[in-house]
């Protein structure tokens, strides 16, 4: 018997499908275009609204949700200014891969196109930072867009979706349907691999004799099981595995396979590995220009197989030899299953040397250093911070920059869905938002935001969010006074002038920490840090961490722009003698 | 470290000129994301010609006319083909033989000699009169791009004034459809 259609109001069907597709909490701001849904949010018990103090916070507080539960994220603006304050969150989503949903009010049918208040073109504006938008512009549309929306935003490569909601539409009685009875007109991603090109990659894989595993998002994106088919490929065939910034977690750093992250600043024995391998195995990567450095000179002599689920990845930056269109999960599985069925085993003397000569590159020990003078060395606070925080459950956001880095090269992920940071688009301000997000799913974990003071500033008022809803977020505050990324740049490029990367002025962040509500913690001495990160720890409440560091610490190794895989710096001394061409100065 | 890795790169880029046709729902902001999706990644359009194909399926056909080495044509069919709205991608100049068409109106305006010349190149053209006046024709003409460029080209020096292209149509040879 087909069930009778139920008649509701646009914003009515706003909340029955965020409840049909398990959404739980929703991070919003309203406005006068979204009235209508905040009106039959009141009155809905089960949704857990979360009121931000600004659109972008909405939008990476859902992205951190999203990014450590593997649910889609669900953020609600109001129209003109709410939604264009939406858009650097959007755009961070759109590069990261994130599902998200966001829903904008609009000014009503009639009025779009009269410049009426808080009126903007949100599709227009969007369009270019999201996999896919709507303006719903009749209700009899509705039900099936945002059926659709939660579709497209989870399915395939995730990606952030806007539906864009008149007012008049939130007012006007329709027919709701089911999320089931919905069936996409153009949209079908691929998901299982061809079993013949698996076969060709695992045959591949058995025959390299200096492989490695290059390991992306995609895997954290495809959910746990993607992330343990991941674990046992490496256990089967003993392959050595990078991974790049997104990806940290899917497989565990404490592994003697692991190598640590690659690229810009990655490991030594990484990006080494990626150079002179045989047969380079990318699994849910994109071959990012953080990661190839020099594209000409990228791994020269290596056979590539790369498996993505996004077809367009494929030959983008590197022509490969070996495209695999999948879901990553589903792909490695297979190429477990293969690899037992033909019971293949890696040529252990080629093996062997290959790894003896990754142990010789390891030995360099790339990212040592002195932790000398009074002040406290960023990366012994980074330590400190993983040894004092390992053993709990523990979830990490960052913002962008040295501080960031920092974090991808010290601290040891052990499963994925841990670590939040802003990869493609490099958000400064992701930060805290996320962890606001993080925390609201993960209430009784850690969650630390390993921050720059430079970052913070830039959404430093969603520590009110925190506060408000008991969110015992920790910002840990790598102050070095610096924009620090930055004025490293312009040492190694620009003849060490620091134009306008020094702050005169900062806020004093205890203080402020207390007039958000919050607990402020200052050190600046070496000895004095880990009760200062134990009582951070400890603390119920959020905090802001004011970590006095080194102001000129630089961030080790790094292949410098333009440069290849094996021309790294590795510390101050290589730095005078790296001569950056003009090309490489033109990249970022 | 040497210098000049991406002058090295760069250089003499093969550059070659594809015919897409793309099949999409007829829906709101369609066109602008195929439009946008070629500014935004730096892909050049020739020529676009758009238009609803079949009114009870909404679909619409747009046909893209665009240059670039291999690899960016690659990726611009690769691009197109991950929009949500649309069916299908089709590269003329690779994937079948492929017939391609343009109409345009060509305004010339004169009189004597050069008017009596212009009318015979047009009979040659076979483009025909769509408006006469006593010192002007509206030519209609069909045919190959180059056609039609070669036909502005003869008209230019005999009282060109203004011409209106209506882009490349283009569809496979055969029975089968795209």
């Amino acid at each position: 018997m087909i069930p009778p259609l139920k008649e509701m109001t646009g914003a009515e069907m706003v909340i029955q499908a965020l409840k049909d597709h398990g959404v739980e909490h929703i991070f919003g701001y309203p406005g006068g275009a979204v009235l209508p849904i905040y009106d039959a949010l009141f009155a809905a018990n089960d949704l857990v609204h979360v009121l931000v103090r600004h659109e972008q916070g909405a939008v990476h507080a859902a992205e951190g949700y999203a990014r450590s539960t593997g649910k889609c994220g669900v953020a609600l603006v109001t129209s003109g200014p709410g939604a264009t304050n939406a858009v650097t969150g959007l755009a961070d989503a759109l590069l990261d891969s994130i599902p998200l949903v966001v829903l904008s009010g609009q000014v009503a049918t009639h009025l779009i196109g009269t410049d009426a208040f808080q009126e903007c073109d949100t599709v227009g504006i969007t369009r270019p930072c999201t996999k896919h938008n709507w303006l719903v512009k009749d209700i009899a549309d509705l039900p099936r867009i945002l059926h659709e929306a939660f579709q497209i935003a989870t399915t395939g490569r995730p990606g952030p979706v806007v539906v864009d909601i008149p007012k008049d539409i939130q007012f006007k009685k329709g027919f709701y349907v089911e999320p089931d009875s919905v069936v996409h007109r153009t949209y079908h991603p691929p998901f299982e691999a061809d079993s013949d090109v698996i076969a060709q990659a695992v045959a591949l894989m058995a025959s390299a004799k200096r492989p490695i595993f290059y390991t992306g998002g995609g895997i954290i994106n495809a959910g746990p099981a993607a992330s343990a088919a991941l674990r046992e490929l490496v256990e089967l065939t003993g392959f050595p595995v990078t991974s790049t910034l997104m990806g940290l977690g899917a497989f565990p750093a404490s592994d003697d396979k692991w190598l640590g992250m690659l690229g810009m600043h990655g490991t030594y024995e990484a990006n080494n590995a990626m150079h002179d391998c045989d047969v380079m195995i990318g699994l849910g990567v994109r071959f990012d220009d953080r990661v190839t450095g020099r594209i000409d000179a990228f791994s020269p002599g290596s056979k590539k197989i790369h498996l993505d689920i996004d077809p367009s990845q494929i030959n983008k930056n590197i022509r490969v030899d070996l495209p695999i269109i999948a879901d990553a999960g589903q792909a490695i599985k297979a190429m477990v299953k293969v690899w037992k069925q033909k019971e293949y085993k890696a040529d252990p003397r080629a093996l062997g040397e290959w790894w003896e000569q990754i142990e010789r590159w390891r030995a360099k020990n790339c990212l040592a250093y002195k932790q000398n003078g009074h002040g406290i060395k960023p990366q012994y606070a980074i330590d400190r911070l993983y040894q004092l925080t390992k053993d709990r459950d523990t979830y990490i956001t960052t913002e962008v920059g040295q501080h960031q880095m920092w974090a991808a090269q010290r601290y040891k992920f052990e499963e994925p869905n841990r670590w939040m940071t802003s990869g493609g688009l490099g958000t400064m301000g992701y930060g805290i938002p996320a962890a606001v997000g993080v925390q609201m799913a993960h209430k009784d974990s850690l969650v630390i935001d390993i921050a720059g003071e430079g970052s913070v500033q830039m959404t430093m008022q969603e520590m009110v969010t925190a506060v408000q809803y008991n969110l015992p977020v920790k910002i840990f505050i790598l102050n070095n006074r610096y924009l620090g990324m930055v004025r490293q740049w312009q040492q190694l490029l620009h003849g060490a002038r620091y134009s306008h990367t020094y702050s005169e002025t900062l806020p004093d962040f205890v203080k402020l920490a207390d007039a958000f509500g919050c607990v402020g913690i200052r050190c600046d001495k070496p000895e004095e840090l880990d009760a200062a990160i134990l009582k951070m720890i400890d603390s119920p409440k959020a905090v802001l961490f004011d970590c006095i560091v080194d102001q000129m610490e630089n961030c080790y190794p790094m292949i410098p722009s333009g440069a290849a895989h094996n021309e790294m710096i590795l510390c101050d001394a290589d730095e005078e003698a790296a001569d950056v061409s003009d090309a490489g100065k033109m990249l970022v | 470290m040497s210098t000049n890795h991406l002058a090295m790169n760069i250089a003499t880029p093969k550059v070659e000129r594809h015919t897409f046709a793309v099949l999409v729902d007829n829906e709101a902001g369609v066109l602008a994301r195929v439009v946008g999706l070629f500014s935004g990644r730096g892909y050049n359009i020739e020529s676009l010609t758009v238009a609803e194909i079949d009114p009870s399926a909404h679909t619409s056909r747009i046909t893209i006319v665009t240059s670039g080495t291999p690899e960016t044509l690659e990726q611009i069919r690769a691009q197109i083909g991950r929009l949500v709205p649309v069916h299908r991608v089709v590269d003329w100049t690779v994937d079948k033989p492929s017939i391609a068409r343009e109409m345009a109106l060509i305004k010339v305006a004169g009189t004597g000699e050069k008017r009596v010349e212009a009318l015979r190149i047009a009979d040659a053209f076979r483009a025909r009169p769509v408006d006469t006046t006593h010192t002007s024709f509206v030519f209609e003409i069909t045919g190959s791009p180059d056609k039609i460029n070669q036909f502005v080209d003869l008209m230019g020096p005999l009282g060109l004034v203004e011409i209106s292209r209506t882009g490349v149509a283009a569809i496979s040879r055969g029975p089968e459809a795209m």
